[in-house]
């Protein structure tokens, strides 16, 4: 929890990891991709505060110890979602896989969710591993990274016929919460891998399931936020938007800020802190610290009140994960309405939108 | 007597060389690779070699993107006149040798990454110069809108109207370049899907489209420069896009 000016906060870090990306766990012959990848993550942190900045030796192999300081001890978080990625053709035990992320959560009950994964192309014996995740370690949602390379392959969309089968046995097994990560390496090649037209076209076809897009589909926060306009259940994860715009680049960080509130609205934006690529002290307080700034540039956009950076700081992630928020830390009254205008709609003001194009 | 063989062009200096890859964009970011940083290198020597050393943010920064800028370069270098040699490499990235054979090998994008692609990146490219289309329009609009034009008046303004600017200039290029009217007559708000008239209804919705594009592109522009800067330590790469300095 925290607490500001007599105000509390109740914090579900919805993006976190952790991950074994040292030598020791490469795969041979891969060596350059699990550096590689490590490396490119470790850039991102140089986008924060250079207080919280690591060593490279430190930020492939974090401890348990580190981790219960910075996200538990420091860091605010009340309870965290831990978010794997398997990455097994590089790293030998995997990256962060659920059992990893298990075996060391598990000594600290009531602090994690285990969020286990799956990959449509691994078949019969995927459904298998799924169901097993599910019943050992309770999940209730996956994250799926559509890039990662299997056997050969560099990628598959949401909208294949085998994702399909995948998504209609999750849900079944009791999954709700559907976390997806867009990356670059999508086959083929000369796609656009950052598109996100296939999880459009699953969040219609699954309307129980919520689809919550990790890093609000960098690099395309546009065709995110239209397609999240038409899909009530898109939510947008804030992991990289907090952790790579808010310190390095404040201006662009509330013109995103500014084009999420408007677009997606307050009430389906989640906090995640994307640890260990940076910690969640200094994003915690900074975001509740935020203001949009009074600038003419950015006059047109929502303005996001204590109750809006409750909801995006927890409360909307323990509503899809059902986590219990103790009465302190509700909303009082049932809280204010969000900013929110609705697309295109009869409902937004169009002079007002006008103004600010 | 037979006349001389026209003599040969001298090398270009190396600011010749400079603007010619400053012609190059990355496709994403609409913005030319010398802004960005991603131009190590580039040298030619008196008898016209080129060479020319490009970088990235990352080492998996999209595969697709980074085949089209060295292609590019090495068309816009190739192109200038003295220059009788060029050659492109693109340094620490995971598909370095496939791109870097594939357009030394002049193979196009499919039969560098033979198996795994299976088209050439036209469509890919047109995708992004309609991003870039809504992101100028933005740019020539938020000026007008701020100085009171309203949204039905936006809607009949042609360029020819408009006073002379920078991302008028550029507007018009990128609509020429995708085919799009780009005259005087043309008229400022378009689709850029099919170039037709934005319906009067929906003009405000456009221009928060237009916003929005704009927005992300240059989300994205910063944080690839200062990824970029962690990954070779380079001096701040000062040159935000226009009129988007950072406090």
């Amino acid at each position: 929890m925290y607490e500001k000016n007599g105000e509390k906060y109740f914090v579900v870090d919805s993006h976190m990891h952790y991950w074994n990306a040292a030598p020791d766990n490469w795969v041979p012959g891969a060596e350059q991709y699990a550096k590689g990848w490590i490396e490119c993550f470790h850039a991102y942190q140089s986008l924060g505060p250079p207080a919280t900045h690591w060593s490279i030796e430190h930020f492939q192999k974090y401890s348990e110890d580190d981790l219960m300081k910075d996200v538990f001890e420091d860091g605010h978080v009340d309870v965290a979602i831990f978010q794997p990625t398997d990455l097994k053709e590089w790293y030998k035990e995997g990256f962060n896989t659920t059992q990893r992320n298990a075996e060391m959560g598990r000594k600290h009950p009531g602090k994690f969710i285990y969020n286990t994964n799956f990959d449509p192309r691994d078949s019969d014996a995927g459904l298998d591993e799924l169901k097993r995740n599910v019943a050992e370690y309770g999940s209730k949602g996956v994250k799926l990274y559509t890039a990662e390379w299997n056997n050969g392959s560099r990628g598959y969309k949401l909208s294949d016929p085998g994702a399909y089968r995948y998504l209609e046995a999750a849900q079944n097994l009791g999954i709700k919460n559907i976390h997806v990560h867009k990356g670059p390496t999508i086959w083929p090649l000369d796609k656009d891998a950052f598109d996100v037209s296939d999880v459009d076209h699953a969040a219609t076809d699954f309307p129980e399931l919520n689809f919550i897009i990790e890093h609000v589909g960098l690099p395309r926060i546009e065709d995110f936020c239209f397609m999240a306009t038409q899909e009530p259940n898109v939510y947008a994860g804030l992991s990289v938007v907090i952790g790579g715009l808010m310190f390095a680049r404040p201006k662009f960080f509330a013109k995103v800020m500014g084009e999420l509130l408007f677009w997606v609205g307050e009430d389906k934006m989640t906090f995640g802190s994307d640890y260990g690529i940076w910690e969640p002290k200094w994003q915690v307080e900074g975001f509740v610290d935020w203001e949009m700034p009074d600038d003419p540039d950015l006059s047109d956009y929502p303005r996001l009140n204590t109750d809006g950076k409750k909801k995006i700081l927890g409360l909307n992630a323990a509503k899809l994960y059902n986590i219990d928020v103790p009465a302190e830390y509700q909303l009082k009254d049932g809280g204010t309405p969000g900013a929110h205008e609705v697309l295109g709609g009869q409902d937004a003001d169009d002079s007002h939108v006008a103004a600010g194009a | 007597m037979t006349a001389p063989a026209t003599s040969r062009a001298h090398a270009p200096s190396p600011a010749g060389l400079r603007a010619a890859l400053e012609t190059v964009r990355d496709p994403e970011l609409d913005e030319p690779i010398t802004a960005l940083g991603f131009v190590a290198s580039a040298t030619v020597s008196a008898a016209g070699d080129a060479q020319v050393r490009l970088r990235l943010p990352t080492y998996f920064c999209a595969p697709n993107f980074a085949y089209l800028m060295v292609a590019d370069a090495y068309d816009a270098v190739i192109a200038l006149p003295g220059v009788r040699r060029a050659e492109v490499v693109l340094d620490g990235h995971f598909a370095s040798d496939a791109i870097n054979g594939g357009v030394a090998a002049q193979a196009g994008f499919a039969k560098s990454f033979d198996g795994e692609a299976v088209g050439e990146l036209h469509q890919l490219r047109a995708d992004f110069l309609r991003k870039a289309i809504m992101a100028g329009t933005d740019q020539v609009c938020r000026p007008l809108v701020a100085a009171g034009t309203d949204p039905a008046r936006l809607r009949t303004l042609t360029l020819g109207e408009l006073p002379p600017s920078r991302p008028l200039a550029r507007l018009r290029q990128r609509r020429a370049e995708l085919g799009l009217p780009a005259g005087d007559d043309a008229v400022l708000l378009i689709d850029p899907a099919t170039g037709g008239p934005v319906p009067a209804d929906t003009v405000p919705l456009h221009l928060r489209k237009a916003r929005i594009t704009r927005v992300s592109l240059d989300a994205n522009g910063s944080i690839c420069r200062g990824m970029l800067q962690h990954r070779y330590e380079t001096p701040a790469v000062s040159q935000e896009p226009e009129g988007e300095e950072e406090q």
